[in-house]
């Protein structure tokens, strides 16, 4: 029998928008004592700290950008999507009522705010998939949210290798300047620090899916060839060379983490795709195995 | 820690360099793609007719009218925030940190000189036309903390008023009352802007990483 989720899933919205994970906090704190001491670089620092423990305490948004809301849903079989995305619209307008999220869906043609966070099919984002069979695990729902603001989406970007304006030809070298001419042309408009989800592959539409996913993994999280580990850890010290800072002011921290995936692609194309995600990095997930919920 | 008090007068503005920490205190206005555009093309370029007013509101002459009072010597506030109390209209800012204030390039200039503003605020710094018009009117250019949201929104004491609700709530002009907000010079008065230096440096470093 599947539950109504829709309350279940206004708490996921309400946590996502007003507390952010354990593992960002941590590294925005450790970020403090990199920067010079008294630096704006460090102010800036200092305030984001400020602003997670004061959001965190009244139950608000912590960034009023809310973001495009993006739920990845994995169900046990059988079980109707359609009401799920019915329950999970019903539980957005709801969290947009109760000031979680601020009114975001706005029509292009008609220029019209829609109110209530809800417009046509794309408005909110929900991907689902299903799991496995419940003897093999899959009796239980997970819905992640992940809550990705206009600043930081503005500066994501996909170069299409060989590009020959930034030298980068189609293998991992040439991923790494594509990442790094990014990074130095977002300077702190995505509100650096940030965190970097890298997809290699796909076509233009898939390469942003994934490279969007693979920012729902933890800080640290490191791909499991060595070799992609490694140009990870690379790029963020690279990426930290360039002195942009925290929200551009120029410093140490620019970038906290790069995940990057590899995908398959047509022989023709070579995708690079990169989405920068803002130091507000919301993202939660709820799982639901019959009466027990528990948020993480 | 300079602390400025709106009206803020031209004099004020000229001792102020990039890097200089802030806090502002008195009566702005939010405002961001659609008012500047809309600002823009009725009043400065006078590209569209002015909308009269309709369903008891105010018409667009009427509000200019009280904006031309309430910028002179004031700040426009790239936010969209997050308001509590719209049922009721006893509003309420809960989340109000600053957005991008690059998308105003095309207007901002103007927009300061024509209302005789003392800046605006937002975040990620903005161009060479921008950077003129703060030489010029003067103003500067003030940056707050991006995502700085619920803090930010505790400086906001009260909204007086709101104009262009039609906009939603994003961009919506919102006139509130702030007390000790907190934001950086990062564009001044004399031709400094802080993001053209680390914009440049950081292109130096690309430049010697690609050579590795």
């Amino acid at each position: 029998m599947q539950p109504d989720i829709t309350e279940k899933v206004l708490e996921l919205i309400r946590r996502t928008s007003t507390d952010i994970p354990p593992d960002v906090e941590a590294s925005l704190r450790q970020a403090i004592g990199d920067e010079e001491k008294g630096s704006a670089a460090q102010g800036a620092l200092e305030t984001i700290l400020s602003n997670i423990e004061l959001s965190r305490k009244n139950g608000t948004p912590i960034c009023q950008d809310t973001g495009t809301p993006i739920f990845r849903v994995r169900h046990p079989e059988g079980w109707s999507t359609r009401k799920m995305r019915e329950q999970i619209r019903a539980a957005l307008a709801q969290a947009t009522k109760l000031s979680y999220m601020r009114p975001n869906a706005v029509d292009s043609l008609t220029e019209k705010n829609s109110g209530n966070n809800l417009g046509g099919e794309e408005f909110p984002t929900i991907h689902f998939e299903e799991e496995e069979a419940a003897e093999q695990g899959g009796g239980r729902l997970v819905v992640e949210l992940m809550l990705k603001g206009g600043g930081c989406e503005n500066v994501g970007a996909q170069y299409s290798l060989p590009d020959e304006s930034i030298g980068a030809g189609r293998d991992l070298a040439g991923v790494r300047r594509a990442v790094l001419d990014a990074v130095q042309k977002a300077q702190g408009l995505g509100c650096a620090p940030g965190i970097l989800g890298v997809s290699i592959g796909g076509d233009r539409g898939s390469g942003y899916v994934a490279s969007k996913a693979a920012l729902y993994t933890t800080i640290g999280t490191r791909n499991a060839d060595p070799e992609v580990a490694a140009m990870e850890e690379r790029l963020t010290k690279e990426a930290n060379s360039m002195g942009i800072g925290p929200m551009g002011f120029g410093g140490k921290t620019t970038i906290i983490d790069t995940k990057i995936v590899g995908m398959h692609r047509l022989p023709a194309s070579y995708f690079v795709t990169i989405s920068y995600m803002c130091w507000a990095y919301r993202r939660r997930r709820m799982i639901l195995e019959g009466d027990r919920v528990e948020y993480k | 820690m300079r602390e400025l008090t709106i009206p803020v007068s031209a004099a004020t503005i000229r001792e102020l360099h990039i890097g200089d920490p802030v806090l502002l205190t008195g009566i702005m206005v939010t405002g961001r793609d659609t008012a500047h555009k809309w600002l823009e093309e009725t009043f400065i370029k006078k590209i569209k007719a002015p909308a009269p007013a309709k369903d008891g509101g105010r018409s667009d002459e009427e509000i200019y009218a009280e904006l031309k009072k309430i910028l002179a010597g004031s700040f426009i506030y790239h936010c969209g925030p997050v308001v509590a109390g719209l049922d009721t209209k006893q509003y309420r800012f809960v989340a109000a940190g600053p957005t991008t204030s690059i998308r105003e390039e095309p207007f901002q200039a103007d927009v300061m000189k024509h209302f005789d503003m003392r800046g605006v605020i937002g975040k990620g710094g903005m161009g060479p036309r921008t950077l003129q018009g703060c030489k010029d009117t003067p103003a500067v250019y003030l940056h707050a903390i991006g995502g700085a949201a619920s803090l930010i929104a505790q400086t906001v004491k009260r909204v007086v008023g709101v104009y262009k609700y039609e906009f939603g709530v994003p961009e919506a002009m919102w006139v509130i009352e702030v007390e000790k907000f907190p934001a950086v010079v990062t564009m001044d008065s004399h031709g400094q802007s802080q993001h053209t230096a680390i914009f440049d440096n950081s292109k130096k470093v690309l430049e010697k990483l690609f050579k590795e």
